[in-house]
């Protein structure tokens, strides 16, 4: 049994459509990541999941409860991590934690133990005294999860929360997902970052309150059309310009290298005349199998 | 080559906390400077520092050759400042807060209405600039940002994570305007966690506790480290300078 089930979603705000007909499954122990721009109607979705917004049509189910018929059923199951940073900045770090146990009856011995539980694994521990204002970004974000968790929720819903977190955090913050999987948890998360989409069981792209495309990190990256390649030089200005004005190629920075992507239809035997007119030469042109970065550009254009 | 910023041995305490620690680095002008590290690790305070928007503990800088313990308020009229928060107000629109920044910055009536079309043309903000910023996604609003950071043409410009909870699509729009911002001879001071972007810098540096552990070209930082990516050889900086994340 899918423990949560979105069938046909729509959410209008007065005559702004949000999103349309929009469906999702995730299974026990799967991590589900929802990616697309801003306003592509992700954290819509995530509030209506939590029971915290009315909606126009559609039905969502959370464990087999509907959402709409009873928060109080939904309220222990879920763990919600908004996306702006929204604990109590003057309250300390063990404040917070103890303020969200409080709120779920979770007290005294019981605490204690669930508290040295979260500060093994956030390492917020030494930071206990802290205010929660002053943390780092990534502590911040430490810290919001461990209140997401203090319930033992059954599913999580993480509204971007890797998005100011260094690297190194960033990698830790995915490890303690994978566990949390491990244990039995659903996890939804949008992230604007495809490494972590990589490391997610399914991923959705969603645009404009619409869903484009579903399915294993792998399978999305194979729904690229056309060809891809990599020109090793250096995307300045003015060379990414002059590709740009190629008509049928698009091009993007990657890093100190250039992405080109011709369409379906041709090959870039069609183009190298063009290309070598403005010094990209055949043997600096490597074809590439598309990343999900590449997928991910293609389609939101 | 002429320096935009110099900083040597700066240093910042709060009570007993160092949160800058004898940091020392040079930025050339026209350069993009990418100025990276882990959270909390003391970017904003140095960049703070650096708009003289704080005081040094210790140490010298200057930014456009300003001084920046006794010449701040030079520097703030040279330099722009797009700070990690969305800064402009909320119940205005675009245009009303490009006017009221502008006026901050004692710009003529004419000369600001000017300013205002040109920026909204090259950073194409034409689609948004007459609604109430409030509405507007972050994408959106990064790029009036930094319209606002732009208007008085400063030579140097600070931006602290302008990217960040931006998709792939609207971040690389964005630094095409930095990059055009650099061919056209600003200097740009940039910090990012996205490690594709710090490969468009043509140096960086990785801060860890209140230090800079690393400084460089990317490329040639990779090869150094024998490393696949810049993201591993930043982990890899990381961890090993410490573990206090």
């Amino acid at each position: 049994m899918s423990i949560i089930s979105v069938e046909n979603f729509s959410k209008k705000y007065g005559n702004i459509v949000a999103v349309t007909d929009f469906n999702l499954v995730a299974d026990k122990g799967e991590i589900v990541a929802l990616v697309g721009p801003d306003g592509a109607g992700k954290t819509s979705i995530f509030r209506a999941i939590c029971g915290l917004i009315t909606y126009d049509s559609g039905i969502i189910n959370i464990s087999g409860f509907d959402v709409a018929k009873g928060f109080d059923k939904i309220k222990p199951l879920l763990g919600y991590m908004p996306q702006s940073f929204s604990l109590y900045p003057d309250l300390s770090v063990e404040e917070n934690l103890s303020f969200y146990a409080g709120l779920f009856g979770l007290t005294g011995k019981k605490f204690s133990e669930k508290k040295k539980r979260l500060y093994e694994f956030s390492g917020l521990g030494p930071f206990y005294n802290r205010r929660a204002g002053a943390l780092s970004g990534g502590m911040k974000q430490k810290l919001a999860l461990s209140c997401a968790l203090v319930h033992d929720p059954e599913i999580l819903v993480l509204d971007e929360p890797t998005t100011g977190v260094d690297p190194l955090s960033r990698r830790q913050f995915w490890e303690i997902l994978k566990d949390l999987k491990k244990s039995g948890s659903t996890i939804i998360v949008s992230t604007p970052y495809m490494d972590e989409v990589l490391l997610s069981d399914k991923a959705i792209f969603i645009f404009g309150g619409k869903k484009f495309a579903e399915g294993g990190p792998e399978d999305l990256t194979k729904i690229f059309k056309g060809n891809a390649y990599r020109v090793n030089l250096n995307p300045t200005y003015e060379r990414m310009e002059q590709i740009n004005r190629i008509p049928g190629l698009m091009s993007r920075r990657f890093g100190s290298s250039i992405h080109i992507y011709t369409n379906e239809s041709r090959s870039l035997n069609d183009y190298l005349g063009q290309l070598a007119e403005i010094g990209i030469e055949k043997n600096i042109i490597e074809p590439i199998s598309p990343e999900l970065e590449d997928t991910f550009i293609q389609l939101m254009g | 080559m002429e320096l935009a910023v110099t900083i040597d041995k700066l240093t910042k305490q709060f009570g007993h906390f160092t949160a800058v620690n004898e940091i020392s680095l040079n930025v050339e002008r026209g350069e993009i400077f990418g100025f990276l590290g882990a959270n909390g690790a003391g970017k904003t305070t140095a960049i703070r520092m650096l708009c003289g928007l704080l005081m040094p503990t210790s140490g010298k800088g200057t930014v456009n050759g300003f001084d920046i313990y006794n010449e701040s308020e030079k520097i703030k009229r040279s330099i722009g400042y797009m700070s990690q928060k969305f800064s402009l107000y909320r119940d205005l629109t675009g245009r009303e807060n490009l006017q009221f920044y502008g006026s901050v910055y004692q710009m003529s009536n004419s000369d600001l209405k000017k300013r205002i079309e040109e920026l909204s043309k090259n950073l194409d903000l034409s689609e948004f600039i007459d609604r109430l910023t409030e509405s507007l996604p972050t994408g959106w609003r990064q790029r009036l940002s930094l319209a606002a950071s732009l208007l008085h043409r400063p030579q140097i410009l600070f931006l602290d994570e302008p990217t960040g909870g931006v998709d792939p699509v609207f971040r690389r729009k964005f630094w095409e305007i930095l990059y055009r911002l650099a061919d056209d001879g600003t200097t740009l001071f940039v910090t990012t966690h996205y490690m594709d972007e710090a490969e468009f810098c043509r140096r960086i540096s990785i801060m860890h506790q209140g230090q800079i552990v690393e400084v460089g070209n990317p490329q040639e930082l990779i090869k150094k480290y024998n490393e696949p990516n810049l993201q591993e050889l930043f982990i890899n900086l990381i961890s090993k300078s410490g573990s206090d994340v």
